[in-house]
């Protein structure tokens, strides 16, 4: 039998198969290219990254609860600049598209970073961080209410033709009405789902596990809850979904796929265990074989409700 | 760096409590440097899902041995590991203790089983010198013998008395120090965060070097999370840096503490 084409495409952005990593938790590429061939991804998404230098919170920024962990990383970065000067020389050494996912403190920067970023052939595509829970401005506020959430994804529209993904946030009442705002404002794609607004606290001392004191739970967890998300999601746009939330083992995302996701990420499970990301890659692979299919597009929203 | 499918070669007890875990891994253990670090997947952790990192305390061509004492959940269980089982182990990992200094004199200092991370560089280093092990009892004082092998003059001290000077690492130290010339001393230290703290500011004080391992809760232990990091000073500041990439020895004047 021939094998199947694992090749799918997010707006004009070609990737190998369907598989990315979540947003933070693969660094910019170099920290697991010794364990991991990045020339195998799908496609690399790197950590978050704003117009300026940022420092993130203070620690303890991450706490492991059962199945899965909190984070309150506050997403630190090097700036746009610094992303250009210190990976994307690196970055372009790989035959993988590059999603750069990007955040702002107030409304312009998310059209400032991409200004700074979109002469860079390197960077293929943007993942717009709308959700992320653990920033005191910016991120989930623009997030969590359709008219800064459309606006934020026109203003970025306006600044480059390559495609643009929209992360949206788990704690909303209405997903689809997120999809849908996101399609109409001119996206490609939309990624589902973000860390889910969490808190863990010390009996002995009674404070808050989190210098932040709250952070996003992610891991194994959160998985039906995301998978509901794309769900809904897909019932409410015909853009193509990026599936992510507690990918641990290839049915984790075979299962997305058939929710409605287009492509996944593993995330959390680059912490456990690198090797998650080709075991997906491979098990996806022979999941399309066994089944019959031809293409993994053909898996796409087929579940039967 | 490598990821291994390492197997249990050995696994028991060491010393009171404490126990030894050689693995086979012949990617990782001819890769090790001293004062580097393990991570790994504790396999019969259930719904807990990270990693875990260890100092390594021996390393060859075949393999690594790591010393640990059950604490916590983690190290907890590991104790029904068996000669036989697999190990998923992620290493070597972090930058290891440096060179010796030019015309310098070599101290260790360690708290408790930290002298664990300390024993390939006191293997490595060409001078060797006096070794001060601090801990609670004797049964917290590891080692001893190996080291005074290897050509170390040990002074163990502990807390209650029962091996050594009674008292903290620090009454046995202070003396010594008052007696040499000072700038010459250059120190590899490895042990719980206030007795990092107490070494680096008598370095700083006293004008020598002092290399300390500093342990922070680690999720990735390859750079990309940023959990670990703990603030480094820079000319107009400070920094984040991780102990997993960037550490885990600091020299003692880049650290900015906790106050």
């Amino acid at each position: 039998m021939n094998k199947p084409n694992l090749e799918i495409k997010i707006g004009s952005m070609v990737m190998k198969n369907p598989v990315t990593v979540a947003s933070g938790t693969f660094g910019y590429g170099p920290e697991y290219a010794d364990l991991v061939d990045l020339n195998r991804l799908g496609a690399i998404t790197v950590k978050g990254i704003c117009p300026e230098e940022n420092l993130g919170n203070s620690t303890p920024r991450t706490f492991e609860t059962r199945g899965g962990m909190l984070n309150a990383i506050g997403l630190p970065g090097p700036g746009a600049q610094g992303f250009i000067d210190t990976y994307v020389p690196f970055l372009s050494h790989y035959d993988v598209p590059v999603i750069v996912n990007i955040w702002g403190k107030k409304m312009e920067d998310y059209g400032t970073v991409v200004e700074m970023l979109d002469a860079e052939d390197t960077v293929s595509a943007y993942e717009i961080n709308l959700s992320c829970p653990n920033v005191k401005e910016g991120g989930s506020a623009f997030g969590t209410d359709t008219d800064s959430f459309s606006r934020v994804i026109e203003l970025v529209r306006g600044k480059t033709q390559k495609p643009i993904i929209p992360k949206l946030a788990p704690n909303v009442s209405d997903i689809g009405a997120f999809a849908k705002a996101a399609e109409e404002a001119g996206a490609d794609a939309i990624s589902i789902m973000n860390s889910y607004p969490a808190m863990a606290i010390n009996i002995d001392t009674l404070r808050p596990e989190l210098a932040n004191r709250t952070g996003g739970l992610s891991g194994p967890p959160i998985k039906p809850i995301a998978i509901k998300l794309v769900w809904d999601a897909a019932q409410a746009t015909s853009l193509p979904i990026i599936g992510m939330g507690g990918i641990y083992e290839p049915a984790d995302a075979i299962e997305f796929m058939i929710a409605g996701a287009t492509s996944v990420a593993v995330g959390t499970a680059n912490f456990t265990d690198p090797t998650t990301i080709n075991r997906v890659i491979d098990g996806i692979e022979s999941y399309l074989i066994e089944k019959g299919h031809s293409s993994a597009a053909d898996i796409v929203g087929t579940v039967k409700t | 760096m490598k990821q291994e499918k390492s197997i249990v070669v050995e696994h028991h007890n060491f010393q009171g409590e404490y126990r030894i875990l050689r693995l086979a891994a012949a990617s990782i253990g001819p890769r090790v440097k001293p004062g580097q670090f393990l991570h790994l997947l504790i396999p019969q952790l259930g719904e807990r899902i990270l990693r875990r990192p260890f100092s390594i305390y021996k390393a060859d061509a075949e393999g690594v041995s790591i010393l640990y004492k059950p604490v916590g959940r983690g190290t907890d269980s590991m104790k029904p590991l068996h000669v036989g089982d697999t190990v998923d182990i992620i290493g070597p990992l972090g930058n290891g203790y440096p060179e010796l200094g030019k015309d310098k004199f070599p101290v260790l200092v360690a708290g408790g089983y930290g002298n664990a991370a300390l024993y390939l560089k006191a293997k490595e280093l060409p001078v060797k010198g006096v070794a001060f092990f601090g801990g609670r009892t004797a049964e917290d004082i590891l080692c001893v013998e190996e080291f005074k092998a290897l050509g170390w003059d040990v002074r163990p001290t502990t807390n209650d008395g029962s091996l050594g000077t009674q008292g903290l690492v620090t009454a046995d130290f202070d003396p010594w120090m008052a007696e040499q010339e000072v700038q010459s001393l250059e120190l590899f230290v490895c042990g719980p965060a206030p007795m990092l703290k107490a070494m680096g500011d008598r370095a700083i004080e006293h004008d020598f070097t002092a290399w300390l391992s500093m342990d922070e809760n680690m999720v990735c232990g390859v750079g990309a999370c940023l959990t670990c990091v703990i603030k480094r000073k820079t000319a107009t500041g400070w920094e984040w840096a991780r102990c997993c990439k960037d550490g885990p020895v600091f020299e003692s004047r880049e650290i900015m503490w906790n106050e």
